[in-house]
């Protein structure tokens, strides 16, 4: 099978700091890929460079495209790729107000990408974000009510929504998890590991709590100072850890 | 009875095993060393010897879990044969929804998933249809003295002997060819250690290769076709 | 628009004054501004607005722009809330009064130039005719995208599903489209743009339009346009499509029908009226009315309807 995602050569300096430095991996449709290291570990750096948020100095990111080419995302028009990224990508985000229109009603922000491709039948566009707000346990009643009026907990709920319902078939996450009460966290990670497997969705997962790596990922990458210490099957790496730091990072999680 | 004559599922060949404790000045720990080991189709092999043997580390080598550090361990799968010591993660993935079905001594609950319903998914991943996996899962947790009202709940709360047993449902729902089981008894009942005890003669003679742990003398005693000491695999040049 | 020789020093009369206040090194900047924007239809286009000797808000860009383009022979006609009369309306026609010696008028076909704070004028525009709009906030998708870098990248793209997300609001709060004033148009296909304060009911005045309209953002600096005949479509849903208001009765002073009224309230008792927002458009009317009462009155047949 062809990958989805192809990612070589990856690198980003910051002055004399390597926040990347020459990531590599491919990702299959449908596949989570967790992306586990300590803050500075460059990881929230590497889904950027993979987003085209920011500027690689080196590597590149080719990705299979809706028509079958695989595509050099650097070779796309801004155009393209903008288009890319609010159809066929998702990126959620640990701080809520960097994903959400804050000002703007539940129903309009998952509108929002609907109308962004044109969609001009309001009566759809809300029958679609109501769909969605349900599919992620948010009820209709709540479909105007700005994200300011919505918890932590479902402030990532509609972040979610709002991502999924073009139907993306890749999707990164930022630390979704983080900052949330244990039983909320929970019941999100639940929420994400069901519609993950539903939609057959592929996904970069950004975190530093191995356990939502275990829970979520096939596969994680283990990242220390801009490298790729380690990287294999989650249970295989979380359990027979081969490299130091690894080791260390696997014996420093308090058993649950 | 021709259970050798057909090919084995699972080979262990010269397997070894040892963990580098990189926090403890990089110390090396042999497990395992000229492990070799063949599991038939229809063949329920239970690993002896004393605990800290390796007995655990065998079964997770052989799903995946664990590495390898020398030898091989191959699999069939259909009409191929994988070496777990070199296969890529996808292809140990695709495996495990193929081939090997493995039965943890706990099960690892997540958080807000029914009982009945982890069963069922593991069915479908192991390509059971929809209702298929419904059908399977109930008339497993009722051979297994699963109290039908916990079915809906999440196995968070349950007693260690009721987990244990929503594991085992899970673990045997789908029709893998290799069964590896791991102390699946260990917290159950005279009762229900006997449904298990049925439920892996079913297993058997469905011609799954099946290579377990159990530490209960009489369970032992009624599954197994062969006992193999891991006490042999220590290697001949180990220090 | 009679535009000075461009080496011309044009020294109006008596005030000490450049003709129309700006020097003509400034008048030309903003001409050139003009020009790139009716080149692209809607879009905004950077210009170094000056300081002028009035404050923001009173109609800095649309006095500019005027400025820009007055000529000695044209006539100009100032409205604020389709008012000639108001102080605003007023202070910008004795400005260029003053600093260009120009003609002015109330009357909308009389007039060349017409400046104007909200409203179109009831009265159909003709060729030749220009009309410069005081605009405060220019950027149409400002409220929900405060980024200029991103709104200005949007724009490029033409990415607008933004400014239906706006609509979207309005419906979900309101249950209809309540944005009754700067409703998003799209002109000629491609540009979203803001129409100033104008109210939607002038929003159809807009499209396929003989004259030239201009648009002057002073505090924000821009200046964009929108050349005669130009497609001007307002934004809308397929299940909520564009409207324009109604009102439910005629001009209390001329009994038009079909034209914006104004509330104005009469007395502490709650007392109030509707009027034409357009006092030229009303009083025309109650001219030729008189007129045609007269003629009655003196045995003329009455041929006006």
């Amino acid at each position: 099978m062809e990958p989805l995602l192809t990612v070589e050569g990856l690198t980003k300096r910051y002055g004399r700091r390597l926040a990347c430095d020459g990531i590599g991996f491919s990702l299959d449709p449908g596949e989570v890929l967790a992306v586990v290291g300590e803050s500075g570990s460059g990881k929230s750096t590497l889904l950027s460079l993979i987003a085209g948020e920011v500027a690689a100095d080196a590597g590149s990111v080719s990705y299979r495209m809706r028509d079958g080419e695989t595509r050099d995302l650097d070779a796309l028009s801004v155009v393209d790729r903008r288009a890319l990224m609010r159809t066929d990508w998702g990126f959620v985000r640990q701080d809520a107000t960097q994903g959400l229109r804050m000002a703007v009603s539940a129903g309009g922000n998952v509108g929002e990408r609907l109308m962004g491709v044109g969609d001009r039948h309001y009566g759809r566009i809300r029958a679609t974000a109501l769909d969605w707000l349900a599919r992620v346990e948010i009820a209709p009643d709540r479909v105007d009510d700005p994200p300011t009026r919505f918890s932590g907990g479902m402030r990532q709920r509609l972040q979610i929504a709002r991502n999924l319902v073009t139907a993306p078939r890749l999707v990164l996450m930022d630390e979704p998890t983080s900052g949330l009460d244990v039983s909320v966290q929970a019941r999100l990670l639940d929420m994400i590991r069901g519609l993950v497997a539903e939609l057959g969705l592929a996904v970069i997962i950004v975190t530093h709590d191995l356990a939502v790596a275990r829970l979520l990922s096939h596969r994680v990458l283990v990242m220390r100072a801009g490298r790729v210490i380690e990287t294999g099957l989650t249970d295989q790496v979380l359990d027979d850890p081969q490299a130091a730091y690894t080791q260390l990072l696997v014996s420093s999680v308090l058993a649950a | 009875m021709t259970l050798h004559a057909t090919m084995p599922l699972l080979v262990f060949d010269n397997v070894a095993k040892s963990f580098t404790l990189h926090l403890r000045g990089g110390s090396v720990l042999p497990v395992i060393a000229d492990a070799t080991l063949a599991v038939h189709p229809g063949e329920c092999v239970v690993l002896g010897g004393a605990s800290g043997a390796g007995k655990s580390s065998l079964l997770k080598m052989a799903y995946g879990n664990y590495r390898c550090a020398a030898g091989a361990i191959r699999v069939r799968d259909r009409d191929r044969i994988v070496d777990l010591a070199t296969a890529a993660p996808r292809e140990i993935l695709g495996l495990r929804r193929t081939t090997l079905s493995y039965v943890s001594q706990f099960l690892r609950v997540i958080p807000r998933v029914s009982a009945r319903a982890v069963v069922e998914a593991a069915g479908r991943e192991g390509g059971l249809g929809p209702e298929a996996a419904r059908i399977r899962a109930g008339d497993l947790l009722a051979r297994l003295n699963l109290p039908e009202r916990l079915w809906a709940l999440p196995p968070a709360t349950f007693s260690g002997g009721e987990q244990q047993r929503v594991n085992i449902a899970r673990g045997l729902i789908a029709e893998r060819p290799i069964l590896l089981m791991d102390e699946p008894t260990a917290s159950l009942d005279a009762q229900n250690r006997a449904v298990v005890v049925d439920l892996i003669a079913e297993k058997r003679a469905a011609g799954t290769a099946i290579l377990g742990i159990f530490h209960d003398a009489d369970v032992r005693e009624a599954v197994a076709t062969r006992i193999v000491d891991v006490a042999a695999f220590r290697g001949a040049t180990a220090a | 628009m009679n535009p000075q020789g461009p080496l011309s020093v044009t020294v109006s009369a008596g005030t000490g004054y450049n003709f129309a206040y700006l020097d003509e090194g400034t008048k030309r900047m903003i001409r050139r501004a003009i020009l790139k924007a009716i080149a692209i239809p809607g879009y905004q286009v950077p210009f170094a607005a000056r300081e002028m000797p009035m404050p923001y808000g009173w109609g800095t860009g649309g006095v500019q722009v005027t400025a820009a383009i007055l000529g000695a022979a044209d006539v100009l006609k100032v409205i604020d809330q389709g008012a000639d009369d108001t102080t605003n309306a007023v202070s910008i026609r004795r400005f260029f009064t003053a600093t260009a010696g120009i003609a002015t008028t109330t009357r909308t076909a009389d007039a060349t130039v017409i400046q104007t704070r909200h409203r179109i004028p009831e009265a159909p525009l003709a060729e030749g005719q220009v009309l410069v709009y005081q605009v405060p906030i220019p950027e149409p998708l400002r409220f929900l995208e405060p980024r200029e870098t991103e709104t200005r990248q949007l724009h490029a793209l033409a990415e607008y599903g933004l400014m239906h997300v706006k609509l979207y609001e309005d419906i979900a709060r309101h249950g209809h489209i309540a944005t009754t004033y700067a409703y998003p148009v799209e002109v000629a296909g491609r540009y979203v743009m803001d129409p100033s304060p104008t109210p939607k009911f002038d929003n159809p005045k807009m499209d396929d339009c003989p004259a030239l309209q201009l648009f002057g953002a002073g505090r924000e600096k821009r200046i964009y346009a929108i050349p005669p005949y130009t497609r001007v479509r307002s934004l809308d849903f397929e299940d909520h499509p564009f409207r324009v208001q109604s009102f439910d009765r005629p001009c209390a002073l001329c009994g038009a029908e079909g034209v914006y009224l104004d509330e104005v309230v009469l007395d502490d008792a709650g007392g109030r009226m509707f009027v034409c927002s357009d006092t030229d458009h009303c009083e025309t009317r109650r001219v030729e009315t008189r007129r045609d009462e007269t003629r009655r009155a003196d045995g003329h047949t009455g041929e006006a309807a």
